[in-house]
């Protein structure tokens, strides 16, 4: 019971803790921890707590904070314990205040005066103390105060002083990168520091300036390989070993450095191959710290410019990773997998039944990172496979965050590769209906644009194919009646802007859809808006066409309800639809074109349409308009506030020196950005005086400096506990991770017969390898024969492999035309696109030599049925619309902006007038 | 960069926390009981990492402790998997074979080591050598210190006797 007794804790901790051990629920365990701290709280202000007690205190405050409670009433004592002259106090205050306190904690500003005095201080045990705080408390606005001081502590005699140093100049740069740019010169000295730890702390800070800006650091590639090679060739002291392996964790930074060097430079690249080379020859299979050393140099490989000789011994490590047992490794497999996947394609094929079993494997994990994979090698001869695969999977994760990401990773897909209009939509719909309000707002966003827009410039038969197709299965989708509030907008959107365009559906119908979901979502505003919009849409394609407009009974109480909504936004949209039934069929036309959702508004920013009316009234008699910033009030206020903010974003962090008679120096200079040491030389004396004045807190100083003469000094006593127990640590760690093993052996067992059952069951099956064929099926020509005939008969409802089979053998000159998608569509992949595929995708360099892709014949000859509509789309005029900026707001300016909501668009150009509909009447006559 | 260090216990207690990325008291919180729901249900054959809310948190178990850490979606699992055991061996030479009883009842020690193994989420220090030698220092004015205590109080108590 060494470790319990000895430490020097109270009973009553010593309890506490015991007690939170033996405690059964959150619940008592949350009772404990409250009791206690209501009893702290009492102890904690009584006057006078000896500084032991206090040190304890607020060790169990730290305890408390960890448990997930609120201790903020100690915080303040723990500032004041990082004032103490005693190391171990000071130690606790720092550790408490590191623990308790946030970036933007105010009490931080208490700390800095002690921080600033501490790396001063001449026992370097301080001073590492000090700048264990500073990594964590110091912010960008007191940067600046301790900045000289990190800076001096570089050439601290104690490497740990160093070493910490750097990492702190790292956590400033990190934090506000513009503060510590004149001092990067610095890192390139302490790379050369001959401690080995300080050189490889130096290497955090490298890795990210070389992250930004991987040009300027150049010049160090050399020193980076001929560091890499010492360390490998073990020049470093044996304390730096791992597990046999000469210092690891620096060997795999330095890969890290290496890679983004060596980034598409073939001439940096050539100094790193011969290192790479050595290292995954040396290194002996035996451990995991082995292979995340491998696993850093694939990265690597695959980063640098391609050498065919170390691109074969990343195959030959990865296909090893695969065939591993663990789960860790394979997983490793399949992310290099993925890596080397860009650079040789054909390198797939081998493993397409390892990655299809990580496909199936229970872990959930390895499971993601192989759909990672897959998203990675889509292409369009694969990419319905994929998708399918992919959502089938999203129906069931939880997770709301992966599935945001793994939605718009299908509609990415989707609008890159999509072979039909008709699968787009319903895959669209699918992501839709499963995603609900997960998806991104832009994925919707994104939809009705390239719906409006089309996916081809040239091919208008195919677009309006594309809408009539997406209206008729969102009418058929509408009785569904939980949809998500997302997927009705645009639904709603959509059936506004085509719905009545081909004749399939006469408006009353459409209508009645549209009223229908107003009912069903009853507390939904944003969707009532958009439907509301959607039927004043139609309306306005029917006057304009000069039909008569019926209004059914329910739309007819729609309105009249939304007009006496809560929100004034409903309430306008219907006033709005309302004035524009009264226009003449001319007006309407101008004011709601159709199919106009692509035009670019022109927005006449200076109102110059009113300047007739200006003149009228200045000529009347009114006074003139004066900017704001001309007003002669106004001027001074905002120059104050400025003031007033350039002022209180400059803190002093020098002290004070002493004070002069002249008032003049009274005027607060600030200057803080430069070295402060030189700026006032201050006394020690008037030091320590201004120290405990600033900090209002009494004083804990005095008594302590008090104690400093009596210290004693005990360095070379008996030391009670530590070293003795040393001896047997390296067998008792092994005894007890083979414990952990021993207990899990049971489960473990009964496992692996299982997997290893099951796993025999798959390679028999042959289900399995027809979908590594259609997953990898256009690199080798033999499996995806097998893969379509399979297909049809199991999947018989696509038919796309059918076509896709059958486009291959006819026609693959077509297929080159289709092969890439219109370059507009990866501009729509907006930038929240969690990874940007290369435009310049190999899989579809690959794929145009192939001809693999299907082509959709059926789509034209569709398209063609409909000529008559096209002439409808061209002949919309497109004019005189400026005037009416009012009502046209309300389409939504698709070419411009990602799109916007209705609401917002609206609300941003809505005239002042528009919540009045007497005077909106007024203006359009 | 690693983002925090969580210790946990196989009953989803909190043995230790270390947050190197900035989280408000309520939401570490719900990130500890996100986490233990996540890991705490997973078998022992399956990966020691976890995808989650974009990061991953790669986790080892050590008898009836989780040792996790939470990194960047690029970062080299395998790597932080090897600092997680860094991190124990440099505890186990210190306690001594360490048990999780240890990590209860000196908690704070255990905080001393991590800052000198991890700092502002990055490795600082790879041997394990230079960490023990640090922390012997540290711990050998403490008990200077006390002992200076002691014997303050023993003067104390003889002079008023």
């Amino acid at each position: 019971m060494s470790s319990q007794g000895g430490w020097g804790q109270s009973k009553d901790f010593l309890d506490l803790v015991k007690s939170i051990g033996e405690a059964r629920s959150k619940a008592e365990e949350d009772r404990i921890i409250l009791r206690e701290l209501e009893a702290l709280r009492r102890r904690i202000a009584e006057p006078d707590v000896p500084r032991r007690r206090m040190k304890e205190y607020i060790t169990r405050l730290v305890y408390a904070e960890m448990l997930g409670h609120d201790a903020s009433f100690g915080y303040i004592h723990a500032v004041k314990m990082t004032h103490d002259n005693a190391l171990p106090l000071k130690r606790t205050g720092y550790l408490a205040v590191t623990l308790f306190l946030s970036e933007d904690h105010d009490l931080i500003i208490l700390i800095v005066n002690t921080i600033q005095k501490d790396l001063r201080s001449d026992n370097y045990l301080v001073v590492c103390a000090a700048l264990t705080a500073v990594c964590k408390l110091i912010t960008e606005d007191t940067i600046p105060a301790v900045l000289p001081l990190v800076v001096d502590l570089l050439a601290h005699r104690k490497e740990a002083v160093r070493k910490k140093a750097v990492m702190a100049l790292h956590r400033f740069y990190q934090r506000s990168p513009a503060s510590v740019t004149h001092l990067l010169p610095n890192f390139r000295k302490t790379l050369c520091d001959n401690d080995p730890g300080v050189m490889g702390a130096t290497l955090c800070p490298l890795f990210d300036l070389i992250t930004a800006d991987a040009n300027s650091y150049k010049d160090l590639l050399v020193s980076f390989v001929r560091i890499l090679k010492q360390v490998a060739e073990r020049n470093l002291p044996k304390t730096y070993d791992y597990h046999q392996m000469p210092a690891p964790f620096i060997l795999i930074k330095l890969l890290k450095i290496l890679a983004l060097l060596g980034s598409g430079d073939k001439q940096a690249s050539e100094h790193i191959y011969n290192v790479l080379g050595d290292i995954i020859r040396k290194c002996e299979p035996s451990s995991n710290i082995y292979n995340a050393v491998l696993y850093e140099c694939i990265c690597c490989i695959s980063s640098i410019y391609p050498n065919a000789k170390l691109l074969e011994a990343a195959a030959e490590a990865t296909s090893k990773f695969l065939k591993s047992d663990s789960h860790n490794l394979k997983y490793m497999g399949i992310d290099t997998l993925g890596r080397l996947i860009k650079i040789s394609p054909d390198i797939a094929e081998e493993h397409q039944l390892a990655v299809i079993d990580c496909l199936e494997d229970p872990d959930d994990t390895l499971k993601r990172k192989t759909f990672e994979l897959l998203y990675k090698m889509t292409k369009s001869t694969n990419v319905e496979v994929i998708v399918d695969h992919t959502i089938d999977y999203m129906i069931n994760i939880n997770d709301n965050h992966y599935k945001t990401e793994i939605a718009s990773r299908c509609v990415e897909l989707a609008e890159q590769f999509a072979p039909t209009n008709q699968w787009f939509i319903q895959t669209m719909n699918k992501v839709f209906e499963h995603g609900g309000d997960l998806v991104n707002v832009r994925v919707a966003h994104n939809l009705m644009r390239l719906i409006a827009q089309g996916f081809s410039e040239d091919e208008e038969g195919a677009d309006s194919q594309l809408r009539s197709s997406a209206v008729d299965s969102y009418i058929c989708i509408l009785g569904d009646p939980k949809l998500p509030s997302l997927f009705l907008q645009v639904i709603c959107w959509v059936l506004g802007e085509y719905g009545t365009v081909d004749g399939k559906y006469s408006a009353s119908y459409i209508m009645g859809k549209l009223c229908d979901v107003t009912e069903a979502h009853l507390c939904d505003d944003t969707v009532k808006a958009y439907a509301i919009s959607a039927i004043m849409k139609i309306c306005a394609f029917e006057i304009a066409a000069g039909r008569k407009v019926e209004i059914l009974p329910e739309c007819q109480s729609l309105i009249h309800e939304l007009s006496a909504s809560h929100s004034t936004d409903l309430q306008q949209r219907a006033y709005e639809l309302q004035a524009l039934l009264c226009l003449d069929c001319r007006t309407v036309e101008s004011v709601m074109p159709l199919d106009a959702s692509c035009e670019v508004l022109e927005v006449d920013k200076n109102l110059s349409f009113l300047n007739d009316f200006i003149q009228e009234s200045i000529e009347k008699g009114s006074s003139p308009y004066i900017p704001e910033s001309e007003r002669p009030g106004m001027s001074s206020v905002s120059n104050f506030r400025r003031q007033n903010e350039a002022s209180s974003h400059m803190l002093r962090f020098e002290a004070y020196g002493l004070p002069k008679p002249s008032p003049a120096h009274l005027i607060p200079q600030v200057s803080v950005s430069t070295s402060t040491s030189n700026l006032v030389p201050v006394t020690e004396a008037s030091y320590y005086r201004e120290s405990s004045q600033a900090s209002k807190v009494p004083s804990v100083t005095d008594a302590s400096s008090a104690d400093l003469g009596t210290k004693l000094r005990l360095d070379g006593v008996q030391r009670k506990w530590g070293w003795p127990t040393y001896s047997s640590s390296g067998q008792s760690s092994t005894s007890s991770t083979n414990g952990v093993s021993h207990v899990d052996g049971v489960s473990a067992q009964s496992r692996d017969t299982l997997y290893d059952s099951r796993r025999q069951q798959s390679e028999v099956s042959a289900e399995k390898q027809k979908l590594a064929a259609s997953l990898f099926g256009a690199s080798s020509g033999k499996t995806v024969k097998r893969a379509t005939s399979t297909h049809r008969a199991t999947k018989g409802n696509t038919g796309n492999a059918e076509r896709m089979a059958v486009s291959t053998a006819i026609n693959p000159e077509t297929s080159t035309e289709k092969a890439a998608p219109p370059p507009d569509l990866l501009d729509l992949s907006d930038d929240a696109a969690p990874t940007s595929t290369p435009t310049a995708d190999p899989f579809q360099h690959l794929q145009v030599l192939i001809g693999a892709t299907p082509v959709d014949n059926t789509v034209k000859a569709v398209g063609l049925e409909s000529p008559n509509l096209m002439a409808f789309y061209t002949d919309i005029p497109s004019g005189s619309r400026k005037t009416t900026s009012t009502i046209h707001s309300a389409v939504p300016s698709i070419k411009k902006a990602p799109l916007q909501n209705d609401e917002t668009a609206r609300r941003v150009c809505v005239n002042p007038t528009g919540n009045n509909p007497n005077l909106f009447r007024d203006l359009l006559g | 960069m690693i983002h925090f260090v969580l210790l946990i216990s196989r009953q989803g207690k909190v043995r230790l926390t270390k947050w190197y990325s900035p989280y408000a008291q309520k939401e570490r919180t719900k990130v500890i009981r996100e986490l233990s729901g996540l890991i705490l249900t997973r078998g022992p054959k399956l990966c020691n990492f976890v995808e989650w809310r974009g990061f991953k948190v790669v986790y080892r178990r050590y008898a009836s402790l989780y040792f996790c850490m939470c990194i960047d979606a690029a970062d080299n699992e395998l790597e932080v998997l090897e600092i997680i055991h860094h991190f124990v061996e440099i505890l186990d030479r210190y306690f001594g074979s360490v048990c999780e009883l240890d990590l209860i009842f000196n908690f704070h020690k255990a905080y001393y080591i991590l800052d000198e193994i991890l700092i502002a989420g990055e490795l600082q220090e790879s041997s394990k050598k230079i960490v023990a030698r640090l922390i012997a220092a540290q711990d050998s004015l403490v008990e200077a210190a006390k002992e200076e205590a002691s014997s303050i109080s023993n003067m104390i108590a003889q002079a008023t006797k």
